[in-house]
């Protein structure tokens, strides 16, 4: 039943909030601009008392904490900052999305709801809070309502109360207001009537008095304003007995039947009554953790299960694990050498013991990806409404853990590959209807162990992607070569590529020039890989395949010359001897045929221009990334190994190919090589001297200078 | 079916603010001028839930309302509400000795407004 001036209200709040919009986005380059948060206060002002008055209650009380926020940053209380702005934005279009719903006169729905008290939860946490009677809201009872105190620890109060004889004479159900006190909490009551016999031929008068226990987080002031018809005239006690916590349902019990047995039972007595069964609890819980009994199994305890450590000492724990199997290495390696009984079996102890600890310290480091997957329901949602696309996220496996550095270096690349999907796999609800598809498209983010690693897919029921656009768009660019016959893994790999997108047109989603190559880099950089599959028209997967940590890997020890270098072992599919004809053919394109497979391959002496006494025979450990297989030619492959990874430090954090050290169980270091860079660094150095050979006609050998 | 509540003061801004905002929430107003008009709309009428009413008024103030009212059978037990002023004490006290349920103090706003009579109203 929208009225004429409801109506004329929400078109002028649109006004307001489209003005507001200016102004928040002029604010942003202008955070000084005292005119601007004065017309941003004012726009809020307007909304929230209009609103009040027009009955829109839940935008009036949502609008109420950014005023408050606003009448903050005119004082110089809060300064505008880009955060400010951009929850104030939100801010808006909550407002704007509570406006539709108003006029469309439908509840806002619990998403909605729930977004909104995120925002203003996010307000609070910003802006001090103004003390109640400050605002010009009115009555302090009016602010109440429209902050609740969520905060505020729940309490158990007794509330006695003996309404006035004429109550019912003034239109007024004591009972209602019992149960207006049952609205805030847990409620239970005893009544009782008063001695003096009620005039019979009188029940319009009221005898009883009523005894209440209430356990309500809401503030003493909200349980004194049920009252504030009649307190003055009302025998009216608010008595606080105990935190709530400290009462469980037998105490709740013995308090009622101790009020039902006396009218009067003073409330010191009932105080006792919960301290007394507070301290047995306290006992059995003592005993029975001194004794590991069942009453572990107590819901309070639980909580105290788990305990919150800031992740620094973390990172040191692990840290130090490290190096101990490090040290523990070494140990094996000294008991070896002296092949002693006794020492032998105590560095086999010590190595099972040191495995268990890292496994342990490891775990605590695992976070579930869960935390990760909560953020993209709402970036699913913004943009497809950005975009005019219906899109529905599925999420799966939130609780598979990763380690936490993972996790958190995770999230960007998922992001843009959850764009990339809503920008351009999901097709507009028009066209998925047009193919016989259901109007709303599906994203299903789920992730599982696999190993010792984890996967994570991103797939969508939308076109999938075009593959000869790509080859166009590729050709267009010049990154392939138009007669070039790619294989259609070749051509969905380069999407990773720098600079590539197949999108028609920019759209404020995907196209800002941050292409995909940017996942691509990320991924690696965890230490993953990636992995497309894509079916035309009915949509594309891109499966991470990613470590389950960082700091320990798995490693195949090899040398070249007398140095020692790690490959991480889950990019290893095999290692091959190099026949000595092979190795002759050198120079320019180094190709091995392994069982009738052509691979390339890298000779890490070249590579690293390594000098000193050749082996006979060479290895080739030919890995695979991407699906794309390359070899490495090593003089001996030495053995796997767990290689605790430790950083080069900043001088030489930009050497491309090489990730880290590790210190060996002899004390020596091996470079632990970062496959993927260290291929594109081979490739380029190659065709550079095939460049200068051509060019000068020079047969030098000599590929470094 | 929505509540009807009967608005009685002389001043028409602050009867149609009260139907307006009261209307806004979902209830069916009827307006009354003074005390005397509004005793004789409420006359034998079962379908009106609820007063709102000034104290000051001409012809029948408010004090007299509430007792009006309160002397019929019919309506013993219907929620009044009054609309006072802070200065207006010693008459509000009258009032709810009279059988007034409550009173909001001017000025108020809508949700105040509202609030008080839904609590009146459960």
């Amino acid at each position: 039943m929208m009225d004429r001036n409801q109506q004329a209200f929400i078109e002028e709040a649109r006004d307001l909030l489209s003005g507001l919009e200016d102004s928040l986005l002029e604010i942003e380059h202008d955070p000084l601009n005292s005119e601007l948060v004065g017309k941003i206060f004012r726009a809020m002002h307007t909304i929230k008392g209009a609103s009040s008055m027009f009955g829109f209650d839940a935008i009036a009380s949502f609008t109420h904490d950014i005023e408050t926020a606003f009448d903050a940053v005119r004082e110089g209380v809060v300064a505008v900052t880009p955060q400010l702005v951009s929850m104030t934005l939100a801010s808006r279009d909550h407002i704007s999305a509570l406006l539709s719903s108003a006029e469309s006169e439908v509840e806002p729905d619990l998403e909605l709801t729930s977004a909104g008290d995120e925002l203003l939860k996010r307000f609070r946490e910003l802006v001090p809070q103004t003390p109640p009677g400050k605002t010009d809201t009115g009555s302090p009872h009016d602010v109440k309502q429209m902050m609740p105190e969520t905060n505020q620890r729940a309490a158990l109060y007794r509330i006695h109360f003996k309404p006035p004889e004429n109550i019912l004479l003034r239109g007024l159900d004591p009972m209602n207001l019992i149960q207006e006190l049952a609205a805030m909490g847990e409620e239970r009551h005893v009544v009782h009537s008063e001695e003096t016999s009620p005039d019979e031929s009188r029940a319009d008068l009221c005898h009883s008095v009523y005894d209440v226990l209430l356990s309500t987080s809401h503030p003493l002031e909200s349980l004194q304003d049920v009252f504030i018809f009649v307190e003055e005239d009302s025998e009216l006690r608010i008595e606080k007995l105990a935190d709530a916590s400290a009462c469980d349902k037998d105490v709740w019990q013995r308090l009622i039947e101790a009020m039902q047995a006396s009218k009067g039972v003073p409330t010191s007595v009932l105080i006792s009554m919960i301290k007394e069964a507070h301290q047995i609890h306290q006992r059995v819980r003592n005993e029975s953790s001194t004794y590991g009994g069942a009453g572990g199994q107590h819901p309070d305890l639980k909580s105290a299960q788990s305990i919150k450590v800031p992740s620094e000492r973390l990172d040191k724990l692990v840290n130090l694990v490290g190096e101990l199997v490090t040290v523990q290495a070494r140990l094996t390696q000294a008991a070896v050498n002296l092949s002693d009984p006794s020492l032998t079996q105590i560095a086999e102890e010590v190595e099972a013991l040191i495995s268990e600890l890292r496994d342990n310290a490891m775990s605590i480091r695992m976070v579930p990806i869960g935390t990760t997957f909560g953020r993209f329901k709402r970036l699913v949602r913004d943009l497809s409404a950005e975009l005019g696309k219906e899109i529905q996220l599925v999420t799966e496996g939130e609780d598979t853990e990763l380690d936490k550095t993972v996790i958190e270096r995770l999230g960007d690349p998922l992001v843009h590959m959850i764009r990339n999907s809503i920008d351009h796999g999901i097709e507009l609800p028009a066209q998925r209807e047009q193919v016989g598809k259901a109007r709303a498209g599906t994203i299903r983010l789920s992730a599982s162990h696999s190993g010792t690693s984890v996967k994570i897919s991103i797939s969508d029921d939308g076109a999938g992607f075009d593959t000869e656009a790509i080859r166009l768009k590729a050709v267009m660019q010049g990154m392939i070569d138009p007669d070039a016959t790619p294989t259609e893994q070749e051509l969905l790999s380069i999407v990773f590529a720098p600079g590539f997108s197949t999108a028609k047109e920019v759209t404020s989603v995907s196209g800002r020039g941050v292409g995909m190559d940017v996942v691509h880099r990320s991924i690696e950089e965890l230490g993953g890989q990636i992995e497309v599959s894509n079916s035309p028209g009915k949509g594309a997967t891109i499966t991470l395949k990613l470590p389950l940590t960082l700091a320990i890997i798995e490693g195949l020890l090899v040398k070249v010359g007398s140095e020692l270098f790690v490959l991480p072992l889950a990019s290893i599919k095999e290692c091959v001897e190099l026949p000595a004809l092979e190795q002759r053919r050198g120079k320019g394109g180094q190709l091995i045929n392994v069982r009738g497979e052509i691979i390339p391959y890298v000779r890490l002496r070249d590579f690293f221009g390594i000098t000193g006494e050749t082996s006979t025979y060479e290895y080739v450990v030919i890995t695979e990334i991407d699906g794309r297989r390359c070899g490495f030619a090593v003089d001996a492959v030495l053995g796997e190994h767990q290689i605790v990874i430790k950083s080069l430090g900043l001088m030489y954090k930009d050497v491309e190919g090489i990730s880290g050290a590790t210190v060996l169980g002899d004390g020596t270091v091996a470079l632990i090589i970062d496959i993927p860079p260290l291929i594109a660094v081979a490739v380029r150095e190659r065709e550079r001297l095939v460049r200068f050979e051509t060019i000068a006609g020079d047969d030098s050998r000599n590929k470094r200078n | 079916m929505s509540k009807v509540i009967m608005t009685v003061d002389d001043s028409t801004s602050i009867r149609q603010m009260v139907a307006f905002t009261l209307g806004g929430a979902g209830y069916q107003v009827i307006e009354a001028v003074d005390g005397k008009d509004a005793l004789d709309k409420l006359g034998d009428s079962s379908t009106i839930d609820m007063l709102v009413t000034d104290l000051n008024m001409p012809n029948l103030d408010g004090i007299e309302l509430v007792k009006g009212v309160r002397a019929q059978q019919r309506h013993k037990f219907i929620p009044i509400l009054l609309l006072t002023t802070e200065s207006q004490e010693t008459k509000k006290q009258q009032a709810k000795a009279a059988g007034a349920s409550g009173w909001i103090v001017k000025p108020f706003n809508a949700n105040q407004l509202i609030d008080v009579v839904r609590k009146l109203l459960k």
